[in-house]
């Protein structure tokens, strides 16, 4: 059986947003400062250090999970995605990430990379989501600026873009009116 | 607001969690979805010196019915289990119960067995096995044993699990013919641990009520079939009996109101079931 010792620094590898990856880290090593301090990876943020605040959410082989309370020695063999992961290109936005700026969803932006992860993930399996479904959602998420509604409507809006029933807006003025 | 240094040991199989928890004993700590864990370490609020990580343990992560029950085993996470195609058939209960635990975040990692482990007394995981008078799997290198929910929990996140003991699995009896079940809760916020959650179970025989977040750990009462001013005066002693306490969420007075109007709700609503007046388990309430 594996057994790390917790003096020894200790190689993890895993996939991180499609991109095979590995990073040195302490057996408590959380998986926020894994990311965040050992790939430079800071688009995950921490807030509450102890699950309730949703900032630090990941996906984790397709499920949205609270980095803080991951170790990084535990996701040896999986794939995590990031928000780091949503845009297709750099200087292009994700149709959720789009979403989210024409609706207003973001003010500060400290809640948004974990907002966008959970909405991702849950979007992947329920392409067609209630209202309801997405305001349990984000019910695992604090946001202090946007009193919420104007999340879920970018979440509905961008399910519906995803689903092919709107039109993607088609210039990146329209996406960004 | 980082957790002090630990050996950490994957285990790749029960007997090598088994054999870890019999070298290290009350030093070491499974760690399972971590939803609980992780903030006490965290907080540091614990500082074991070997963590045995549980869940790549492959044998442990598919539930059976076996004997009447649905047995979880302790590598089941939450959300995989209210995914499970029957679920509100066969436990309607724990299928009523199980999307107030946490949020769908937590869901996906947290197991149901650590959350028995975990006893905290408003837990909704170990009142529902309260409830249907379920079992406690323990399995160590000495012997393996069963024990009744109603025993296992002995106080406010203590069981009676040695440290050398690991949680096999659960078991939950399945749903009978002609009984009925309902689940409601009142918490500040939906994903918030409850204020005072209740599990109601009514059948040819009795009503049993279930109630958490007031005593130290769920806790169970049987009453004959009573309705009215009756029913009113039995939960009344119920509540009393509970010794609820005030703390920052509510007062003792407060959990005990919660316990005469959310209980009354519950059993009715579990007697309707089981005169199949209604399928709907989960009482609506608003927290
Ligand atoms: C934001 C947030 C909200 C939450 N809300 C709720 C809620 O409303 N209701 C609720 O009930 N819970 C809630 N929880 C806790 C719940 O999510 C946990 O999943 C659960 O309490 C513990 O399960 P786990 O698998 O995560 O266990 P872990 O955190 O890994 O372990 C918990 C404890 O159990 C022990 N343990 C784990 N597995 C075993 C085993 N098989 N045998 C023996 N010991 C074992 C561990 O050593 C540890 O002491 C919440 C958590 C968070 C972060
Ligand atoms: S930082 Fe992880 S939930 Fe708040
Ligand atoms: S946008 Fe500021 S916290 Fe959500």
């Amino acid at each position: 059986m594996p057994q790390l010792d917790a003096k020894g620094r200790h190689t993890v590898a895993f996939t991180l947003n499609g991109r095979e990856t590995t990073v040195e880290v302490e057996t408590r090593t959380l998986l926020t400062d894994a990311l965040r301090h050992g790939l430079g990876a800071t688009g995950t943020h921490v807030g509450c250090e102890h699950g309730v605040c949703g900032a630090c959410t990941v996906s984790i082989d397709g499920v949205p999970a609270r980095a803080c309370l991951t170790l990084a020695v535990g996701v040896e063999g999986c794939a995590v995605r990031t928000v780091e992961g949503l845009a297709p290109e750099p200087g292009r936005l994700g149709v959720l990430q789009a979403a989210f700026r024409r609706r207003h969803a973001l003010q500060c932006g400290f809640c948004t990379a974990g907002i966008l992860i959970s909405l991702d993930a849950y979007l992947a399996f329920r392409p067609n989501p209630s209202r309801r479904e997405i305001t349990e959602v984000i019910g695992g998420h604090l946001c202090r600026c946007t009193g919420y509604a104007p999340i879920i409507e970018a979440a509905l809006e961008a399910a519906a873009e995803l689903r092919g029933d709107i039109p993607a807006p088609s210039s990146p003025e329209a996406a960004h009116a | 607001m980082k957790p002090a240094p630990f050996d950490y040991l994957r285990a790749a199989s029960l007997d090598d969690a088994l054999d870890a928890l019999r070298q290290y004993g009350p030093e070491a700590r499974l760690i399972a979805g971590g939803q609980s864990l992780m903030p006490m370490l965290n907080m540091r609020l614990t500082k074991p010196a070997v963590l045995i990580d549980v869940m790549r343990i492959t044998a442990l992560k598919e539930p059976r019915l076996d004997n009447g029950s649905l047995v979880i085993p302790a590598g089941v996470r939450q959300a995989i289990l209210l995914d499970r195609p029957g679920l509100a058939r066969d436990l309607p209960l724990l299928a009523a119960a199980l999307p107030w635990v946490g949020h769908i975040q937590t869901r996906a990692r947290g197991t149901l067995c650590g959350s028995v482990a975990h006893a905290d007394p408003s837990a909704e995981i170990p009142l529902c096995l309260v409830a249907l008078q379920g079992e406690i799997h323990l399995r160590s290198r000495r012997k393996v044993r069963r024990v009744a929910a109603e025993d296992f929990f002995t106080g406010m996140m203590v069981t009676d699990r040695a440290d050398d003991e690991m949680i096999e699995a659960i078991a939950y009896p399945l749903r009978r013919e002609g009984a009925g079940t309902a689940f409601a809760e009142v918490g500040r916020r939906h994903g918030d641990y409850a204020i005072v959650a209740c599990a109601g179970v009514v059948d040819g025989s009795r009503m049993r009520l279930a109630v958490g977040g007031v005593a130290d750990r769920p806790t169970a009462r049987d009453f004959p079939h009573l309705d009215g001013s009756a029913l009113d005066d039995a939960l009344n002693a119920f509540a009393w009996d509970l010794g609820a306490g005030d703390d920052l969420h509510g007062t003792a007075r407060y959990r005990r109101d919660l316990v005469r109007s959310l209980g009354r709700r519950v059993l009715e609503q579990a007697a309707k079931v089981a005169r199949g007046d209604t399928h709907q388990e989960a009482v609506p309430c608003h927290s």
